[in-house]
């Protein structure tokens, strides 16, 4: 298989806004950010909101203008080029928003044809690639429709048929399905994993939603503050994420370790021992972890956690409240020692007091 | 009322006259206020073609000729009436400044129309590679087609209201009218023709841009 090349890379871009009042300090939005992107990608951008992640990706298409690095797409740096010069790039790049954004005065198929128009092409050109698009989302039948006369999913797959018109190599998502119902959602993003695979775009996805990544990002980055503070395969970053932020956004989406607050409550409920296993693919044999407990006359009961599924890998946490109850407490303690002892040669165990 | 019967030719000729300024001047404040409008739009903080200077110099214009009474206004632009058009009264003064009154008026109309357009579409323009020009023509103005022809309608009704005063530099129309041979006359009667007269214009006109309106807003 050849190296993939990189169809977006970022070089210690920053973008400062100057400061709003006089005398004020600067607002670093995006701080120094490096990113490479490879062709085929699909790139989640996961964080807070106001961690920059909207601006980051409008950078990419330069409706935002970096205040300093390089910005390469299939290898031009695109951070001082003029507006004029910008236009071919941005044909290059579909954008799809949170909001749709059609052209309320303008019918489903013009809308569709809209970056044709602007690219030049020709009537007869616009009208086949139109009706190719609008078959592409289901919406053959709505062609001649007003957008005002369109569900939420509708529109946006009319805004997926106009960012894909121009036979773009990339899409950026800016919160695509944030304004739409779980079961739309899922549609969606169906159709955003077919675009990436049968057109072969890359495509980049802003999203503060656990599904997006879930079901249709390979990879991730982690932004807070501005930064990219952690970047990797969706499920490294998910099952073991290095950093407090992310560590505490991941947490936010994926049920696994009790948080303060929740262990208060847990500690009230169960008196005894409590320890939270890792469970990450399939290098653990649940079935194993939970014989050794059972063989050394421990019982367990598990008290909070889950096991999430990404790109058909599983990992999670489980926390346990364990008791001897056939043995003296003393007897007990050192029965459930003896089995942590042979878990932990299976697993990760922490001890929850 | 005979005498009504009696100046039936004049108040024809009057309203006639009253359709000619108001078309006119609905046509150059029009385009006038649609220039002054797009350039208060581009130019604000964050827009298209944000410009500093042009915006706080054309705001603080329009804020300026606004509010002057138009009776004064009149009075005030004669000269420079005399300087475009070659005469400060008759028609074709009245013409001109209703006109420029006009454009600051519709202006700012134009502006607050503009802006009812959402933001994301223009990005999403700007994201497929529309540059400043073909965002007013294929975005912009449609976008807001609606509101603009309400707006345009609201001036309209403004303009019959200003070319009234026209009489007072030597213009014809049914204000005119209504003062000459009504209320210097001590004849209630001809006034009242022509107020009536200017309030079915106005109804008309105002129904036709709801129609408009609706129709573009429907879509």
């Amino acid at each position: 298989m050849p190296a993939p090349s990189p169809v977006v890379e970022l070089r210690e871009v920053s973008k400062v806004y100057p400061p709003t009042t006089r005398g004020g300090a600067e607002v670093v939005a995006i701080d120094k950010v490096s990113l490479t992107i490879d062709a085929g990608d699909v790139y989640g951008i996961i964080g807070y909101s106001g961690a920059g992640k909207s601006t980051l990706v409008r950078l990419v298409n330069a409706l935002e203008r970096s205040t300093s690095g390089e910005i390469l797409i299939n290898g031009q740096d695109i951070a001082r080029l003029p507006e004029r010069e910008l236009r071919p790039v941005r044909l290059g790049i579909g954008m799809i928003f949170q909001q749709f954004n059609l052209l309320g005065s303008r019918t489903v198929a013009a809308n569709v044809a809209y970056p044709l128009e602007v690219a030049g092409r020709s009537k007869e050109t616009r009208r086949a690639r139109v009706a190719e698009m609008l078959d592409f989302v289901g919406l053959g039948d709505k062609a001649g429709a007003y957008p005002d006369q369109l569900s939420g999913g509708q529109k946006q797959r009319v805004g997926i048929a106009r960012a894909l018109a121009g036979q773009p190599s990339i899409l950026l998502a800016d919160e695509a399905t944030s304004a739409l119902d779980p079961e739309t959602t899922s549609e969606v993003l169906d159709l955003l994993g077919r675009v990436n695979k049968e057109f072969g775009v890359t495509i980049i996805v802003i999203t503060h939603e656990m599904d997006v990544i879930q079901t249709l990002a390979t990879k991730v980055a982690v932004m807070d503050q501005g930064r990219v503070i952690e970047r990797g395969d969706v499920f490294d970053v998910f099952s073991n994420p290095q950093q407090a932020a992310s560590a505490r956004f991941v947490s936010t989406v994926v049920k696994g370790l009790p948080s303060s607050s929740e262990l208060a409550v847990l500690r009230r409920r169960h008196p005894g021992r409590l320890v939270t296993l890792a469970f990450r693919d399939s290098s653990v044999d649940q079935a194993r972890v939970f014989g050794e407990f059972a063989d050394a006359g421990v019982t367990f009961e598990v008290v909070y956690g889950g096991i999430n599924e990404i790109q058909g890998r599983s990992f999670g946490h489980l926390t346990l409240a364990l008791a001897a109850p056939r043995t003296t407490d003393a007897a007990g303690d050192a029965a459930i020692d003896a089995a942590l002892d042979r878990v932990r040669t299976l697993t990760t165990v922490t001890e929850v007091r | 009322m005979d005498s009504l019967i009696d100046l039936m030719p004049e108040l024809w000729i009057a309203a006639g006259e009253t359709l000619y300024i108001v078309g006119l001047t609905l046509f150059f404040g029009g385009i006038g206020g649609l220039l002054v409008g797009l350039g208060l739009y581009l130019t604000r903080a964050g827009s298209i073609l944000e410009n500093r200077g042009v915006f706080v110099v054309l705001n603080l214009l329009v804020n300026i000729v606004r509010p002057i009474p138009f009776i004064i206004f009149l009075a005030a632009a004669q000269p420079l009436a005399r300087v475009v058009v070659g005469t400060g009264i008759g028609n074709a003064a009245i013409i001109f400044t209703i006109s420029l009154a006009a454009s600051f008026a519709m202006g700012r109309i134009v502006e607050q129309n503009l802006l009812t357009v959402t933001p994301g579409v223009i990005e999403a323009a700007r994201s497929v590679g529309a540059g400043p020009i073909r965002i007013i023509f294929t975005v912009l103005l449609p976008e807001a087609l609606g509101p603009l022809i309400l707006g345009y309608t609201f001036i309209f009704v403004a303009l019959v209201d200003m070319s009234a005063v026209a009489g007072y530099v030597g213009g014809g129309g049914l204000g005119n009218f209504a003062l000459l041979y009504g209320y210097r006359q001590f004849n209630p009667v001809v006034t009242w023709a022509a107020v009536l007269l200017i309030i079915v214009l106005v109804q008309l006109v105002q129904f036709l841009g709801n129609w408009l309106a609706r129709k573009a807003f429907r879509r």
